[in-house]
């Protein structure tokens, strides 16, 4: 009878679900804490700032570019009908640091490095590289997730810099020469209605956020995937699916507490 | 990858972030306008100052001067009372005239100075005299409104 199944169901998923987000807490603060251990290696850590942040560079340059540029557009367009053209610096600036910027850069790393991050740990896991550590009596949360974890939480802010400005240059380069904008109106409508602890700051810790929530989830799923080619392989796929849901989410409950 | 080649990307890479976000600051975000933080304040009254803001440019022949940085009520007259910071560089006569403009047709507002041709100079805190309020759009149009229906009859 898979009516009366289903009220079971949810309950079992609901009692399942609850002591795994508590693990994952846990996973989370140990691995935090781990910075602190003797076995927690700085070198780790800038090998990791340069895997996940300087290898993203690229893509994020292309992205941000190519975002820029089209926001410009549309923005030009939408407002040429009210003559209101003065304010698309405004408009372009505004839509990249508190929104696109952050949530675009969460979701490219959550794709570029988040996946391959997973798919590490899972399979350091499935070829019992882990139990190994602990076998050595080396801390595989200090050794292998401590760094990651700080990594992305470094990097993601860099990444979002970078993105915005890139974006931004995109923007001026679409809407000064080739549509005609003025581009002293431009800059300085942009500067008149830009802040830098209300939007530029506010974005960037958005991105600090996004940074720790995509690691987090990267490195957990990796952690705790099955221990085969298979396990691998979905715990990649889940974790740059939660993630890039988990940026989207908490993007919605940042806005509403940091934009009054 | 070599050690030393990881070590001097990481470095590139954080310093690429800060002089991003430098620039970010600087040309994108207002914080270039403490460029006149160490101007000189001038006051003007106004019967209304429209939608004029802490911060709103100070132009002479529309190249920014300066800033406002304070505007409140004055509790005797219920004038507005605009502070603005000027550059230190410029010294202006006693007869300069303040106006507030709107930078077309829905762009901010900001103050415009005339200067005039005294030879003595406004002094530091002083008070500009001549002063012309912001134009109100609602008025302007109820006007032509109803001198269009007088003239009609």
């Amino acid at each position: 009878m898979a009516v009366f199944d289903f009220i079971p169901n949810l309950g079992n998923r609901v009692l399942a679900t609850v002591p795994r987000l508590g693990t994952a807490t846990r996973f989370l603060m140990l691995g935090l804490a781990a910075i602190f251990s003797r076995h927690f290696s700085f070198r780790q850590l800038l090998r990791q700032v340069y895997g996940l942040g300087v290898l993203s560079l690229a893509l994020m340059i292309v992205a941000a570019f190519f975002t820029g540029m089209v926001l410009a557009f549309q923005g030009y367009y939408a407002l040429v009908r009210f003559g209101a053209t003065s304010a698309l610096g405004t408009l372009v600036a505004l839509s990249l640091l508190r929104e696109l910027g952050p949530v675009l850069t969460a979701l490219l790393f959550a794709g570029r490095a988040g996946s391959a991050l997973t798919a590490e740990i899972g399979s350091m896991k499935a070829t019992e590289q882990l139990s190994a550590m602990d076998m050595m009596a080396v801390n595989p949360l200090a050794w292998v997730v401590a760094p990651r974890l700080w990594a992305g939480i470094i990097v993601v802010p860099i990444l979002c810099v970078i993105f915005d400005l890139v974006g931004v240059w995109g923007g001026y380069l679409i809407a000064v020469p080739l549509l005609g904008v003025d581009g002293g109106t431009f800059w300085a409508q942009m500067q008149s209605n830009v802040t830098f602890s209300g939007d530029i700051m506010n974005g960037l810790f958005k991105a600090l956020c996004f940074g720790l929530v995509v690691t987090w989830i990267a490195a957990w799923q990796g952690y705790a995937a099955q221990p085969t080619a298979e396990g691998v392989g979905s715990a990649t796929t889940r974790s740059v699916v939660t993630a890039s849901l988990a940026v989207l989410g908490l993007d919605f409950i940042l806005t509403a507490l940091l934009f009054k | 990858m070599e050690r030393r080649a990881v070590d001097w990307w990481v470095g590139l890479f954080v310093l690429l972030g800060i002089a991003a976000l430098v620039v970010l600051a600087t040309r994108v975000g207002n914080l270039s306008g403490f460029a006149f933080s160490n101007g000189y304040t001038l006051s003007a009254n106004f019967s209304n100052v429209g939608s004029l803001k802490v911060r709103s440019p100070v132009k002479i022949g529309g190249v920014s001067v300066g800033e406002v940085t304070q505007i409140r009520v004055d509790p005797k007259t219920f004038m507005a009372k605009v502070t603005m910071r000027i550059d230190p560089q410029l010294k202006l006569p006693v007869d300069t005239g303040a106006s507030i403009y709107t930078e077309g047709l829905l762009g901010e507002q900001f103050i415009a100075l005339q200067p005039g041709g005294l030879p003595q100079d406004l002094k530091p805190g002083g008070t500009i005299t001549m002063t012309q309020s912001a134009v109100n759009l609602d008025q302007l149009i109820g006007q032509m409104i109803f001198s269009k229906a007088s003239s009609g009859k």
